[in-house]
This record gives structure tokens, C-alpha cells and sequence, in this order.
């Protein structure tokens, strides 16, 4: 286990984590990422072109890097948790088009990447899902979304099999 | 107490510890400089963990504590003549969430991306 996972993880978590790593080696979660855009950055991303963006997906993320390379620590924390969950979603790398980097900030007025959109909704970016992972809050974010995060259905596995 | 005594801090993390402190009147702050965990000069201050205890956060989502402790530091420096931050972490929380032998949060390690 990597060490962003440990930072993580909490004592309530761990033990879901551990049993989904044991009973689904194969995580679901195939993020789809978009950079090819790289080769002729427009000018700008206007306010319409992120409307839709945020919306291509039930999760969308921009970050630094990709998933499979994220550039940036923070992006990476965001990265993990998603991993954990076994969410599927979009990922923009922002390093490979500064126009949607500048873009993103300003159509959330938030001053920082990575940044998570839900439903089209700006969620936060790594300290709020990191507090949302260890409170359980995501789990049930992702539920009104239609998404069942995977460690809960570790959970739910666990329950059952006490029974 | 003379200024003499009291820490010094450089330029940015003056303008945020004040702002912050004036403003959202916290009863725990701890602002750490982690611009020595990434590829930065010295003395860079690009990279800082916020960690914040106040009653203004009270009946304020996640999400809104984190606009306000953004904002807040964002005019501050706005009026300092500098740039916001490239990295600011933060812990936003209300008296009863927070228990004093509390630690902050640790930040991932940097992937190199800085500066990029």
C-alpha cells in the first residue's frame, strides 16, 4: 500500500479498504482522461464550454497529470480516494492546457487544482474529499448520484456474510 | 511585548497569519510553510497548511469555511501586492470538532509537478 494511502486512511476505513483490496483485486474504477487537447490549447475556456465539461461525467476531476501519472501530491490524494471508492470518472490534466487551468479557477473562484465536480456540482478540492472520504459524507454524495461506492459494498459484503 | 520577541515570519505568511487572525478570530491557528517539501527556491513561500479553529465556522458547510479562509487570505495579499499561493492546504473547524492535542493533517508528498 502506497503511502498516500496509509495518510488516507482511518482506523474505521482501514478495515473496508482490506477487504476490498482482498475481494476485488480488479477495482473497477477505469478513469477516462483527456489531454489531447494539448496541441492547440484555445485561447481561452469559456463559462458554456466548462458547463458542459463538468457535466460529461457523474465525477469529473481536474488535476495535475493524469490518473495513472498524477503530477501534483494533492491530485494524486484525490486519485487514491476515487480509486478506493471504485468511482469512474473524467480526469482533464490542466498542465497540458493553461487556458483551461486559468478557466477552471475562475469558474469556480476557487484558487487551487485539484478540483471535483459531482453532478456537475463544484464538491471541492483535495482537503474537502479527503475530509469527505474519512467522514463518510462521499459515500453518500456518490449515492444521490446513482454511483455505490465500492466501500460500501465492501461493508455491505461484510454484514451479510456475518449474518 | 516587544516586536523584538515575537516570531518573524516572511512576508506572506505575515499577511496570511494577520488577516486570518483579525478576521475570523480563530481559537487555534497553525499555519505551516511546506514550501521546503517541494522543488522551490529558498525561503519560497508556495506551499501552505492552514490549520483553523473558529466559531465563524459554525453553521458554514465544508465548502463555505474553505471559501471563507480562501477569500480572506486572497485580499489580504491581494493588498499586500502578491499573488495567491500556489498551494494552500486547509483544515477548517468549529470549537467542538476540534480537540487542542489535535495534530494537523500531513500533506501528500509533492510529484514533481511544481512549477509546471
Amino acid at each position: 500500500m502506497n503511502k498516500i494511502c496509509q495518510i488516507l486512511l482511518r482506523p474505521s476505513l482501514a478495515n473496508n479498504l482490506a477487504t476490498t483490496m482482498r475481494t476485488m483485486p480488479a477495482l473497477v474504477a477505469s478513469p477516462r482522461w483527456y489531454s489531447a487537447d494539448a496541441a492547440a490549447p484555445p485561447a481561452a475556456v469559456d463559462k458554456e464550454t466548462l458547463d458542459k465539461l463538468v457535466r460529461t461525467n457523474k465525477v469529473v476531476v481536474f488535476m495535475k497529470g493524469n490518473p495513472q501519472a498524477p503530477r501534483c501530491g494533492f491530485s494524486n490524494a484525490v486519485v487514491q480516494i476515487m480509486r478506493m471508492h471504485g468511482v469512474q470518472y473524467d480526469a482533464h490534466d490542466v498542465l497540458q492546457n493553461e487556458a483551461l487551468r486559468q478557466g477552471i479557477k475562475e469558474y469556480t473562484d476557487w484558487p487551487t487544482i485539484p478540483q471535483v465536480f459531482i453532478n456537475g456540482e463544484f464538491v471541492g478540492g483535495c482537503d474537502i474529499m479527503m475530509q469527505m472520504h474519512q467522514s463518510g459524507d462521499l459515500i453518500e454524495e456518490l449515492k444521490k448520484v446513482g454511483i455505490t461506492s465500492e466501500l460500501l459494498k465492501a461493508e455491505e459484503a461484510k454484514e451479510a456474510t456475518k449474518k | 511585548m516587544s516586536q523584538s520577541q515575537e516570531p518573524q515570519y516572511p512576508p506572506i505568511e505575515t499577511a496570511m497569519r494577520k488577516a486570518l487572525t483579525e478576521q475570523l478570530k480563530p481559537i487555534f491557528l497553525d499555519v505551516s510553510n511546506e514550501s521546503p517539501m517541494h522543488n522551490t527556491p529558498k525561503q519560497a513561500e508556495s506551499h501552505f497548511r492552514v490549520l483553523i479553529v473558529s466559531e465563524k465556522f459554525n453553521d458554514l458547510t465544508l465548502i463555505k469555511r474553505h471559501r471563507l479562509v480562501n477569500d480572506t487570505i486572497k485580499t489580504a495579499l491581494k493588498e499586500a501586492g502578491f499573488e495567491f499561493m500556489h498551494a494552500l492546504s486547509i483544515e477548517a473547524k468549529t470549537p467542538k470538532q476540534w480537540e487542542p492535542e489535535q495534530e494537523p493533517e500531513k500533506s501528500p508528498p509533492c510529484l514533481g509537478g511544481f512549477g509546471k
